[in-house]
């Protein structure tokens, strides 16, 4: 299967007065898959919505493999995509659900039936086919919008929140099957998520958005250990990072009255030290005493009171029994630590 | 709630009671149409057919009862099928699309809904013999349905309002136009709007009276109305009896039609557009 490259050129929305989506620019590979990630509310489905054409942008540019598409209808953009409703027919069984996009390009019943079964066949959902939307699970509808988006074998898949309605067991299959799908078509596709571990796991790349904005658009690696500003670091990572906010000096941090000792590189004058829960080390001689210890499974996250309301998150191994209020030591030469200036940029490697 | 057992047949009782008088007329209806003479409502007299006698003879120069039935029915279903085609695509259009004088529109059909039609009479008798249209059954099925298209509007636009943006976007990716999705997507979806307005639309029709008794003159164009209407208004003395037969067979298609129909009038209050 074919998949388009998608260029978004100076692309921006307002509805009215206000203004959901700032001037955007970025491009999808061919067979990629990118994630947009972002909280409620910052303009992910509005971009998916501008690049099927169901939203009319108010300037910029959407092409696909370099043509510019404005204006073309969403009928004509070779695409299909999965709601996060599903948005399945509900006076159509499962069966005519899938078979709509084939009957709508006038294909014979003989194909329209042997594609409909393959892709159902394929997605273990040949046993429910002819029941209607409401009578078959949340799982199998979800299979059946996805379905319903491939059957047509377009070149540009868009899902927005596809997993967000199933439980957390299934989701985590259904994680792993659509991504095995997308990279086995090659077909490109951006996945919207709010589920920052759903994105890392499955994007080749991820666009992180806050109100309206990408903040930044790279690898989950790179998101990971290289996150652009203050938003992304805090967004990024689950615990989320140690933000803390003071001044920088030669060869030191100072963090309200505690002083840290930090290797070259940092911004000088005001901004944000950073610095990941599980990169901190116990046993060291920044004198701490536990406020709360929440068991994580695998890992305990510990919440350490620095005095004067200063307090800093560590992932430690599980094991270990610590009562609340008892003392403990920090360490953290060694750790991979992460500088931002005044504004929140990232500064050095 | 629930009806206490020991008071509800008092209840029956009461709600008996007061449809008495309608069950009265019903039976006075059927009684006369059988028989010689009523006296209140005892027939005397003995029993005749000759009340029916419409059935198979022209009655005092009237035309043929079954042109005047076919007539209606054309009347009717005409009145019913354009009602639900305009209705459902303008109320989708209002439903779903923008553009430029949308809440005009809207006020407008408010307004034109509570306007009282016999008030336009004259003006639309003119405007019928401007177009050629002046007794005929097209020119008074035109303005029955024009009347009361804007209701339907209102009806179908709620249905309309129900249905998710998303199946519609979706709809559009999956390569459907706005046309498209209307026939094979909304209208099936609204379908317990469309059935229970378009059987509205038949009984309204069935028993319209005013607009064929200014609009139609020449009585092979007759509704069963009018042919009802003239034997009452008839020069020679009203023969009740002949009444109440042509009554009686005006109003069993009425029954048929909501024996069958009622089903679809019991969805609209089961709610909505179930799978
Ligand atoms: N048709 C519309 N008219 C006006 N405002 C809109 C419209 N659609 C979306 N918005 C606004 O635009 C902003 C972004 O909406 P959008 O649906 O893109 O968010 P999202 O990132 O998908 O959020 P979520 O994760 O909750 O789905 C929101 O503040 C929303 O209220
Ligand atoms: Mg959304």
């Amino acid at each position: 299967m074919k998949g388009s490259q998608v260029r978004l050129e100076g692309l921006s929305k307002r509805f009215g007065k206000v203004e959901v989506l700032r001037p955007l620019d970025l491009e999808v590979q061919p067979g990629e898959l990118v994630a947009f990630l972002g909280p409620s509310g910052c303009g992910k489905t509005t971009t998916l919505l501008l690049i099927a054409g169901i939203y009319q942008p108010s300037s910029g540019g959407i092409f696909f493999d370099g043509k510019q598409v404005n204006s073309l209808h969403p009928k004509d953009r070779d695409i299909g995509m999965v709601f996060q409703s599903y948005a399945l027919y509900p006076h159509l069984n499962l069966f005519e659900n899938i078979a709509f996009p084939l009957r709508l390009k006038r294909i014979a019943q003989a194909e329209v039936r042997r594609r409909v079964d393959q892709v159902a066949e394929f997605l273990g959902i040949a046993q429910v086919l002819f029941r209607r939307p409401g009578q078959v699970s949340g799982g199998q509808q979800q299979r059946a919008a996805l379905a319903r988006a491939l059957v047509k074998e377009p070149s540009l898949l868009l899902l927005d929140e596809p997993l967000s309605n199933l439980d957390a067991r299934i989701r985590l299959s259904a994680r792993s099957e659509i991504r095995r799908l997308q990279q086995d078509l090659g077909i490109t596709s951006v996945l919207v998520t709010h589920d920052q571990s759903e994105a890392l796991a499955m994007a080749d790349r991820v666009a992180v958005f806050s109100t309206g904005q990408v903040q930044q658009f790279a690898t989950p690696e790179e998101l990971y250990h290289r996150p652009s500003n203050t938003f992304v670091a805090g967004f990024v990572g689950d615990p989320p990072m140690n933000l803390l906010q003071g001044t920088f000096t030669e060869g030191k941090f100072d963090w309200d009255g505690l002083t840290i000792p930090v290797p070259p590189g940092h911004p000088g004058g005001s901004g944000y030290l950073g610095v990941r829960p599980e990169d901190i080390r116990l046993g060291g001689e920044i004198p701490t005493r536990l406020g709360i210890a929440e068991p994580l499974g695998r890992e305990v996250l510990l919440s350490l009171d620095l005095g004067e309301g200063k307090t800093l998150k560590v992932l430690t191994p599980a094991g270990t029994r610590l009562a609340p209020g008892a003392s403990l030591g920090l360490e953290l030469r060694g750790a991979p630590l992460h500088f931002f200036d005044a504004e929140g940029r990232r500064v050095g490697s | 709630m629930g009806l206490n057992r020991r008071v509800w047949p008092w209840w029956a009782v009461l709600l008996g009671l007061l449809s008495l008088p309608i069950v009265a007329g019903y039976l006075w209806l059927v009684l006369s149409s059988l028989s010689n003479q009523m006296h209140g409502l005892l027939p005397t007299g003995g029993w005749k057919l000759q009340n029916w006698r419409f059935l198979w003879e022209s009655v005092g120069g009237r035309p043929s009862i079954w042109g005047a039935l076919s007539n209606t029915l054309i009347f009717a279903f005409g009145v019913a099928a354009l009602e639900v085609l305009i209705s459902a695509m303008t109320a989708y259009a209002i439903s779903r699309l923008r553009f430029p004088g949308r809440g005009i529109y809207l006020g407008m059909i408010l307004v034109l809904h509570s306007f009282p039609a016999v008030s336009l009479l004259i003006a639309i008798f003119y405007i019928l013999r401007l177009l050629g249209l002046f007794d005929t059954l097209i020119g008074v099925i035109l303005v029955k349905a024009a009347l009361d298209i804007p209701l339907g509007i209102w009806v179908l636009k709620g249905f309309f309002d129900g249905l998710s943006w998303d199946m519609e976007m979706a709809a559009l990716t999956d390569g459907a136009s706005r046309w498209v999705i209307f026939w094979r997507i909304a209208l099936p979806l609204v379908r317990p709007g469309l059935l229970a307005l378009g059987t509205f639309a038949l009984l309204s029709a069935w028993g319209e009276f005013i607009l064929p008794y200014t609009l139609i003159i020449s009585n092979k164009t007759w509704t069963l109305s009018l042919y009802l209407q003239s034997l009452i208004g008839a020069v020679d003395l009203t023969d009740y009896g002949l009444l109440a037969a042509v009554g009686l067979f005006y109003l069993l298609p009425v029954v048929v039609l909501f024996l069958l129909g009622q089903r679809y009038l019991l969805d609209i209050y089961g709610g909505g557009s179930k799978g």
